[in-house]
């Protein structure tokens, strides 16, 4: 099973706590690998967050092929880090050869033009990016979007962290907001963009649970986007859902929720906004979740929220101090993350609630 | 060498054989009095009786004249198989049985000139029905826990009414990030996911009629389930259309128009509006083929319903106004404007096709988003009266079809804008839920099923040649009959209260489906959950194919 974990601070913090809110958890999962999303970002790479980022793994060829793509299509490259890694004998990591997260800035072309056009040329570009690197597996690219950094590999999630030296606190590798897993999809073939967070045009999705109506979803989201592509887990459904909802369609992120886990017809007839409930669950009925889910997701103004699916079959707590929020599948991850927090102010989030924090860290609480 | 006529029509030439023992029987005449077919009858035999009075043995014989049971050797007054004959008899001393050796099919055909016509379902059986080589195979456990069947609550409506593609819904946020609305939708009701009928006032007794209707009004009013039935092509009493029943029932138009008249001058009287409008265009048990209300149903109060003399009711098989997929769009464009100001949906129900795709797109794709529901009826559907040709060989099953449709909209993107509805055959073994069940999963929103309500009622026909005499207006036991003294064979109070039941237990069935594979909202297009013992089936209809 999947433990899921997400922080959201005031002051930009390392991976490391991230690492450290999931090790703590780790009975409840499998320690089959590590992912996160990291946005808001610091470090090295604060100077550059109106510019694209690129977070891939490849192969030799792999570089060549994406660097080409992108040398093509007119993107100058700004700053590059790439991981220091420890390739120790006996770590438990399935590594790729190469790392990259480097940032560019826009081709010429697209120096005036705005913001749509230029998230539209992003997209376009990682789905040609993935495409060409889809034989022989010569690379994984995972996102390519400004402030957002993802990182994915298969193997022990302190393994991980040891290779890409992620223990060791620095402060050219932060950001303000830290999503992570710590499985791989190991009820399938193992499959590096299986493990969420998934990300797409700035909205992070990770879950723990089932989704049950997947087939009916994907059905459904196959032809609704150019960018809802791969299914390689379930999960990956939430996103583009989010993504519709949110970004296409232009509503709230409160009727996310009514998307997902629609209120039981007796219970929309009661209320006063019964024609627009009744119309999204005629509407978007194929994205309607089933099964056990908590879902925690980011949206691209860097607002953290979770929810769990209609009958709360999957836990989730949220705890906080002054400086900081995190949100954790366990109690034990924030024990560890924020130990002298007033545990008494914790959330337990109920079935038909959305919870979302701001970026001043200010936490609401919708009933559905 | 004895001289016969061969060519008299006796009762080894007929379908069914009377058992008769006269030594149980007392002559007490109620199965002759009970026989709607008259296909029994009271006569004398000359019976030879040898017998010796002294005390050694000195035969004699002596003939003496008998009242006996016989069969009546005919071929418009023959056994149906019904059995009501055996089910009046306090001594069974009588039944029917299935002739095998039977020539009816040539016989009527030579004797009649007429093509032969019958009620009930198509009765050639091939292989192993195709829903009942797939089942419910991808159970929950582990990685998602089933639910409770018992404990949980579940969602099972569909909805009936044309749903606008989310990015047509003209919705905008306010300042207080609520959605508000800027338009008007299409109307959409959400109804129980079974829908009863649609057989007309005129095929079927007033007492089943009523029946049914009474049921719908109870599982509603008393029991929460939001059932609704279809009136057939035949009118709707007066006393309904005015009553606070009518949002139950879906009105039916076919291309006979029958009882509309009624119907339309009724409209200034009605408190509600009709749960829906179901434009009938074709029907799975005898595609192409018209309706047929034969003259001998027509009884009087039929007659007034439907503004028509005492004579044989034919529905063309196509509408007359109606030439193109395109003029049916219109006419329930015209439909919906003009009756009902856009409040009450609209559905189309055509027969099972090799053609049915082309229609179902053409109608997903209209650019006014009016229609409000795809009703394919499968050739394994009833019908209260068909040409035996028809019946048994023309039609096409519903699963694969449905399948094809639910599969043209996902490969458009249009999944769910046209609700699906499946019929034909379903509940043919008396499990409505788990044929529902599956057929939702392969795409539908909903089911209706006529044939299994009124084998609810008490209907004794089958799909092996029982019975099947709706056409005639006999019924034995009052369901598809207006002959009066058979009429009050039924007892609609009894017959509600079995629908009701029924309807009960298929939701608590319904529940115990959907409990196991972890869902609490109807699996519509949830083909993952099926899995197929007959490699040809999953293949074709998508589904895993296990062994």
């Amino acid at each position: 099973m999947c433990r899921i974990g997400a922080i959201k601070s005031l002051d930009y913090v390392h991976p490391s706590i991230a690492l450290k809110l999931m090790q703590s958890q780790q009975e409840g999962h499998d320690n089959s690998g590590f992912a996160m999303v990291m946005q808001n970002l610091g470090g090295i790479f604060e100077p550059y967050k109106q510019l694209p980022t690129l977070s891939m793994a490849c192969t030799d060829d792999g570089i060549k092929i994406a660097e080409n793509i992108l040398h093509e299509s007119g993107f100058r490259r700004i700053v590059q880090w790439s991981p220091q890694v420890n390739d120790w004998p006996g770590l438990d990591i399935s590594a790729m050869p190469h790392y990259v997260f480097e940032t560019f800035n826009y081709p010429n072309a697209y120096e005036n033009l705005g913001k749509k056009k230029k998230q539209k040329l992003l997209l376009d570009t990682r789905l040609r990016l993935r495409e060409a690197l889809e034989d022989n597996e010569e690379g994984f690219v995972y996102s390519f979007w400004p402030d957002v950094i993802t990182l994915k590999e298969i193997g022990d999630p302190h393994d991980i962290g040891t290779y890409f030296n992620l223990w060791e606190v620095d402060d050219r590798f932060t950001a303000k907001v830290i999503t992570a897993q710590c499985r791989q999809n190991t009820n399938y073939d193992i499959v590096r963009y299986a493990a969420h967070p998934f990300h797409l045009q700035g909205y992070t999705i990770l879950a723990n649970g089932e989704n049950t109506f997947y087939l009916k979803n994907k059905e459904f989201q196959q032809g609704l986007h150019r960018g809802y592509i791969g299914f390689e887990s379930d999960s990956q459904c939430f996103l583009y859902t989010l993504h519709y909802v949110h970004r296409q369609l232009g509503w709230p992120l409160r009727y996310y929720k009514h998307v997902i886990t629609p209120l039981p017809f007796n219970q929309i007839e009661d209320r006063k906004d019964k024609k627009q409930l009744l119309a999204i669950r005629q509407s978007l009925s194929h994205l309607e979740l089933n099964g056990p889910n908590t879902i925690i997701g980011m949206l691209p103004d860097n607002t953290l929220f979770t929810c769990c699916d209609a009958k709360k079959l999957r836990p989730v707590v949220i705890g906080h101090d002054d400086r900081m929020v995190v949100i954790s599948s366990e109690i034990c991850g924030i024990n560890e993350v924020l130990p002298d927090r007033d545990w008494e102010t914790d959330i337990y989030p109920n079935e038909r609630e959305t919870v979302a924090i701001n970026d001043e860290l200010e936490v609401q609480r919708w009933k559905q | 060498m004895e001289t016969i006529t061969v060519n008299n029509v006796t009762a080894n030439d007929l379908p069914w054989k009377i058992i008769y023992d006269a030594s149980r029987c007392t002559m007490c005449g109620s199965c002759v009095a009970t026989c709607s077919f008259r296909a029994i009858k009271m006569t004398v035999e000359r019976r030879r009786m040898v017998f010796s009075e002294g005390d050694f043995p000195d035969p004699k014989s002596r003939f003496s004249a008998v009242p006996v049971i016989s069969q009546v050797d005919s071929i418009r007054d023959y056994c149906r198989g019904c059995g009501m004959c055996e089910k009046v008899c306090p001594n069974d001393a009588i039944r029917p049985e299935r002739n095998p050796d039977t020539r009816h099919p040539i016989i009527t055909r030579c004797l009649g000139g007429d093509s032969i016509k019958r009620g009930g379902r198509k009765n050639l059986e091939g292989s192993i029905r195709t829903l009942d080589s797939i089942r419910v195979g991808r159970i929950s456990q582990m990685t998602d826990p089933s639910l409770d069947a018992q404990r949980h609550t579940f969602d099972l409506l569909a909805p009936f009414g044309r749903i606008l593609p989310p990015g047509e819904l003209p919705f905008t946020p306010n300042q207080d990030k609520e959605l508000v609305s800027n338009d008007t939708t299409p109307p959409v009701n959400w109804i129980y996911p079974v829908i009863i009928g649609d057989m007309s006032i005129g095929a079927l007794s007033w007492r089943m009629w009523e029946a049914m209707a009474m049921a719908t009004a109870y599982l509603n009013e008393e029991c929460g389930l939001p059932v609704r039935m279809s009136s057939g092509e035949g009118g709707v009493p007066r006393r309904l259309l005015r009553s606070k029943y009518l949002k139950y029932t879906i009105l039916q138009i076919a291309s006979g128009h029958f009882g509309w008249n009624r119907i339309a001058t009724s409209m200034p009287d009605m408190i509600e509006d009709p749960a829906g409008i179901m434009i009938k265009i074709g029907q799975g048990a005898k595609p192409g083929d018209g309706g047929l209300l034969q003259a001998g149903k027509v009884a009087a109060h039929i007659q007034a319903i439907r503004g028509v003399p005492k004579t044989d009711l034919l529905s063309p098989p196509n509408h007359q106004g109606l030439y193109s997929i395109e003029e049916s769009v219109q006419k329930m464009f015209l439909s919906m404007n003009a009756a009902f100001k856009f409040r009450v949906p609209v559905a189309i129900k055509v027969a099972a096709s090799a053609t049915s795709v082309s229609v179902f797109n053409n109608l997903v794709r209209d650019p006014y988003n009016i229609v409000g529901g795809f009703f394919l009826d499968g050739i394994d559907g009833g019908t209260g009266a068909a040409h035996e040709v028809s019946l048994d060989h023309t039609g096409h099953p519903i699963a694969s079809k449905l399948r094809d449709c639910y599969l043209a909209a996902v490969s458009q993107g249009r999944q769910g804008q046209i609700p699906l509805w499946a019929a034909g055959g379903l509940g043919k073994t008396g499990d409505l839920a788990a044929d529902a069940f599956k057929m939702i999963c392969l795409g539908a929103n909903g089911v209706f099923s006529g044939k299994l309500i009124l084998q609810m009622a008490g209907c004794v026909g089958n799909d092996m040649g029982r019975c099947n005499a709706c056409n005639t207006g006999l019924c034995p036991v009052g369901i598809t009959t207006q002959e009066s003294p058979l009429v009050h064979r039924l007892d609609p109070e009894k017959v509600a209260q079995n629908i009701v039941n029924y309807f009960l237990a298929m939701d608590q069935e319904f529940k115990k489906l959907m409990a196991p594979i972890g869902n609490s909202s109807l699996p519509v297009g949830r083909s993952d959950a099926l899995i197929s013992t007959d490699q040809a089936i999953a293949e074709r209809l998508q589904i895993q194919h296990v062994c």
